[in-house]
């Protein structure tokens, strides 16, 4: 072996790979073993009051990723210069610029959906989540790192209210993203066949029990036991 | 009267937790107790008083389209109500934090049963939620102090009311994979259901 190459091997060693196998373990954790909803118990706050339908829940969590990805970027660049007594403020200018971006750009683009969302896209401002993961991690590790960590969190937020939304969606309205499947299902047994649909679904109750049974199921798998 | 019809509207009809989903952070986590629970409950009652009001001067007078004409006329056609979000969290962590001090100067006994409720509020989205829905439904100065009010006792009252059944709960026997946050989910689902029955009520 000459000496060039064995200069090339440590010179190698310190650079993590791309995908590596700690990386993907930050994104994966927190789908089901670290999952913020049913396990940490945080974001509950602005979740459940747009899950009536799918449509409005996949705007909301592509609205929640942008935000925890964008502010875990920004707070772990500036992490070195933010004194400790001011961070939460820094942190809440930060979130609630990027929260005023989401905002605008709905409003712009998406003028119905900003009015069906209305207050909820201003709250993700408070969403536990985004500060929770800006203080436990942005804050201390550096900002690829921080993006797979909060895309990892926002991810696994999403796939619990995506979840609820389609059983909240397909019994109270019998319908999933706007398409009628109980009508449907009618229709192939004809008219004396009918599927009949849940108000308490679509009231705020609805969510609240879909949500206690996802948490019940996720967690025997998970085999998560709370003292 | 319209202010009382909007004070018993905001405490059981259009309750924060129940027909909102607003603050369910804090109303989880600090529902273990109920002494804790009046405390952080008086907290809020506290904070959503002085900030809906505070943050209708600002919108009123500064954020709103041609809020700014008390300046001058030129000003007339600026809109800056995008800056909405920004200027209510600021002035709710401003508010806590004086807040804070003025009970913590005077009332010292408050202080210390409020004590570290208070810091932990200016991220709680009762807080925000209660300012943006007074700039959304345009509430005078008067109803949005007594929506301030009405919100802040809705969320004590639900937050007590859950503490006491999790004392109690304390004696059954949860399944594993329900207890904590699952089994209290589905009680809150239950007190919902209860609140929904005030929807009848035509005021």
């Amino acid at each position: 072996m000459s000496a060039e190459t064995v200069e090339n091997a440590i010179a190698k060693k310190p650079a993590e790979a791309f995908l590596s196998k700690r990386r993907k373990k930050l994104v994966s954790d927190p789908l089901v073993d670290e999952n913020p909803i049913t396990i940490q118990v945080l974001g509950i706050c602005s979740a459940l009051a747009v899950t009536t339908q799918m449509k409005p829940t996949l705007v909301m969590s592509i609205s929640v990723i942008f935000v925890i990805v964008m502010s875990n970027l920004v707070i772990s660049l500036m992490r070195n210069t933010i004194p400790s007594r001011v961070r939460i403020i820094v942190q809440l200018a930060v979130v609630a610029t990027l929260v005023t971006l989401v905002s605008e750009v709905l409003k712009a683009f998406a003028y119905d959906m900003y009015k069906e969302l209305s207050v909820f896209v201003g709250l993700i401002i408070t969403n536990c989540i985004v500060m929770g993961r800006l203080e436990a991690f942005a804050l201390g590790n550096k900002p690829y790192d921080s993006v797979l960590d909060g895309f990892g969190s926002a991810l696994g937020y999403s796939w619990i209210i995506l979840t609820v939304a389609f059983f909240r969606e397909l019994w109270g309205s019998g319908a999933v993203f706007g398409i009628p499947i109980f009508e449907y299902v009618s229709g192939i047994f004809g008219p004396d066949f009918k599927l009949a649909t849940n108000g308490l679904m679509v009231s705020p109750v609805g969510a609240f029990i879909i949500l206690g049974l996802i948490i019940w199921v996720q967690r025997t798998k998970t085999g998560y036991v709370e003292h | 009267m319209d202010l009382f019809n909007l004070g018993i509207r905001s405490i059981f009809i259009d309750n924060m937790v129940f027909a909102y989903f607003l603050g369910m952070c804090s109303f989880l986590a600090v529902s273990k107790k109920v002494s804790t629970a009046i405390g952080l409950g008086a907290a809020v009652i506290f904070v959503l008083t002085v900030t809906v009001p505070v943050n209708w001067v600002l919108n009123e007078y500064v954020l709103k389209e041609g809020a700014l004409s008390w300046v001058s006329d030129s000003l007339a056609t600026i809109d800056l109500s995008f800056l909405r979000f920004i200027m209510f969290i600021a002035i709710i962590a401003a508010m806590v934090q004086l807040v804070e001090m003025i009970v913590e100067k005077f009332a010292p006994a408050l202080y210390g049963a409020l004590g570290i409720f208070l810091p932990l509020i200016a991220v709680n989205c009762a807080i925000l939620g209660g300012s943006l829905f007074m700039a959304q439904r345009d509430y005078t100065l008067a109803e949005s102090t007594v929506y301030g009010f009405g919100s802040g006792t809705g969320f004590c009252l639900a937050i007590v009311a859950l503490a006491a059944i999790r004392e109690k709960l304390k004696y059954s026997n949860v399944p594993n994979g329900l207890k904590g946050l699952g089994i209290t989910m589905l009680l809150t689902g239950l007190m919902g259901m209860a609140f929904m029955s005030f929807m009848g009520i035509d005021l």
